[in-house]
């Protein structure tokens, strides 16, 4: 397959945040995100890989709304007339480890945000056991997080996350701390959930596998100080199976990912030498091309 | 249960035990042996036999000390868990008043315990208030130290659900103290009977309201040694069993959950 069909960029949907210039500096000094634009569109799958450090968590709480900028803005489009908003969408939020509450059981743990919302009971009951059903729970609501393995807990948390039924599920290193079986089944079944709502994700990773088999779209993230150095399409059609993780398309996106990865790591040299390489990677940023 | 962990269980029971026989023997056969006079030290028998021959006096003073010791606790537990609620709400209430609390922690009893003694006119007023000043410190570091330890990622969850304060101080902060809290406990239930203990000792009350550290007074002038022995042996069991039953309680509410009371076995 030609690398120009790779590199080809889908139809998207409309606009859904704005991110123009984010930075975020820590009260230490330390200057976690310099500069940041990013534009997310509804129905987007968006994964952000980089080394540990170069800011995606600081990212997603920024967009979380966690967190303000310290510079820059985020702004949120609305549906219809693509016009600014000034709530924030309903966000699901999911954390590398479950963060369950290890007192409570699983039906109340993913009830959580519907209480707090101050929902009625009965109908916060149906969508817990929806959320439950979807990500394959049934049966173990009145578990106790601890009676869970690990897959299960994760499982637990993201329906915790799309019992609102979110326009925008942000996951931080998700499966991060799974078992390699355990990581690609859950990836299949989030697809399949991706699919079937087509809700805005935006998900940490590690991992270059992970990033092909689910995005879209991959930003690749650098360190010191913390920006998106390049953006890569994976304009491959959905439902994504194990098949395609074994397909020479899958492995040509994953070799162009980790070639970019290493480019974009050659700018990270902090000697002398390094200073073409950043200018180089920061010219060919594609972030100004999906504007 | 597995017939290993049965044994395991057994043993834990067993072992303590056959310590305290052999002692106990020893102690027997010693001052058998050596004709040890009973205003030394009195056999384990002659012990036994006193507690049995006193027990309208030792009992009687035994729920004397219990009450001042449990009142002490539950004052402790209520006053302590509302203090620590209102140290968590600010840092700065927190930073005021922190210091005044292990002031008073780190103040002898004793030397505290005749001023409360002088000033307050109802003497068991003045012996429970001892006895609060002396348990009450670990339960308010306790707590603080439980609404304080919030995990990160729950605390962003209820953030991220716009939760009020109150929100969550009830579903997150409280229950993720409780932990905490019977840790304190379990310290602040031997507190509050040595603060008892100590208080009744500087106030040296006799008749009606006597407690078991009267009881030990009076033995020691009196060299009524046995008596002295009955009433030690009545407060360590007092001791252990307020340490049992905090225990208990711990167990009770967290074995669903929590690491620290979870079965080792499973
Ligand atoms: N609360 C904080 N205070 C100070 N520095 C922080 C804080 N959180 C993160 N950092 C720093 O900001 C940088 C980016 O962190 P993070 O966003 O967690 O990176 P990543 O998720 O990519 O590993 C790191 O250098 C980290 O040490
Ligand atoms: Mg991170």
């Amino acid at each position: 397959m030609a690398a120009a069909d790779l590199a080809a960029e889908p139809a998207v949907g409309a606009p859904l945040i704005e991110l123009r210039g984010v930075g975020r500096t820590y009260a230490n000094g330390t200057c976690a995100l310099a500069d940041v634009d990013l534009d997310l569109r509804r129905g987007e799958f968006v994964t952000l890989v980089g080394p540990s450090g170069c800011g995606k968590s600081t990212l997603l709480n920024l967009i979380a709304g966690l967190a303000r900028p310290s510079s820059g803005r985020i702004t949120w489009r609305d549906a219809a007339a693509a016009s600014i908003r000034d709530a924030r969408p309903r966000i699901g939020f999911v954390f590398q480890s479950p963060t369950l509450m290890p007192w409570a059981r699983l039906a109340t743990n993913v009830r959580l945000p519907l209480d707090l919302a101050g929902v009625a009971r009965k109908a916060a009951d149906r969508a817990v056991a929806d959320a439950l059903a979807r990500v394959n729970l049934t049966g173990f609501a009145h578990h106790l997080p601890r009676e869970l393995s690990g897959g299960m807990q994760m499982r637990a948390s993201i329906a915790r996350a799309l019992v609102t039924d979110p326009e925008l599920l942000l996951m931080d290193e998700p499966f991060g701390a799974l078992d390699e079986f355990t990581r690609q089944r859950l990836d299949a079944e989030l697809l399949s959930l991706w699919s079937a709502q087509r809700f805005t994700v935006v998900f940490v990773t590690h991992s270059i596998q992970e990033a092909v088999f689910l995005s879209t779209r991959v930003a690749v993230m650098g360190a010191r100080p913390g920006r998106i150095l390049d953006v890569l399409y994976i304009a491959e059609p959905y439902p994504r199976d194990d098949a395609f993780r074994l397909s020479t398309t899958f492995a040509a996106h994953a070799h162009r990912l980790s070639s970019r990865i290493a480019d974009a790591g050659a700018g990270e040299l902090p000697d002398a030498a390094a200073g073409g390489g950043r200018a180089a990677a920061r010219g060919a940023r594609p972030g100004q091309a999906s504007r | 249960m597995s017939g290993a962990a049965k044994r395991a269980r057994l043993l834990r029971v067993l072992a303590p035990l056959a310590v305290a026989i052999v002692m106990l023997a020893g102690w027997q056969a010693l001052v058998t042996a050596y004709h040890v006079p009973v205003y030394l030290v009195p056999s384990p028998l002659r012990v036994v036999h006193t507690l049995y021959a006193d027990r309208a006096l030792l009992f009687a003073s035994l729920a004397v000390t219990l009450g001042v010791a449990l009142t002490a606790l539950a004052i402790a537990i209520v006053a302590g868990v509302a203090i620590a609620l209102v140290f968590a709400q600010s840092r700065w209430i927190e930073m005021s008043f922190f210091p005044y609390a292990i002031l008073l922690q780190v103040t002898p009893i004793v030397s505290i315990a005749p001023l409360i003694i002088i000033w307050v006119h109802d003497t068991r007023t003045a012996l429970v208030m001892c006895a609060v000043v002396v348990a009450i410190f670990p339960i308010i570091s306790n707590t603080t130290l439980g609404l304080r330890s919030v995990d990160r990622g729950l605390a962003n969850l209820f953030r991220l659900s716009r939760a009020t304060r109150w929100q969550t101080l009830w579903r997150l902060r409280v229950p993720g103290a409780l932990p905490y809290f019977f840790g304190g406990l379990r310290i602040a239930s031997g507190l509050a009977l040595i603060g008892a203990v100590v208080a009744e000792f500087v106030a040296g009350t006799g008749g009606e309201g006597a407690g078991l550290a009267y009881q030990i007074l009076l033995a020691g002038i009196q060299l009524n040694i046995p008596r002295l022995f009955a009433a030690l042996l009545l407060i360590a069991a007092a001791g252990v069993a307020m340490f049992a039953a905090t225990a208990g309680l711990s167990r009770l509410a967290l074995a669903r959950w929590h690491e620290s009371e979870l079965p080792r076995d499973e």
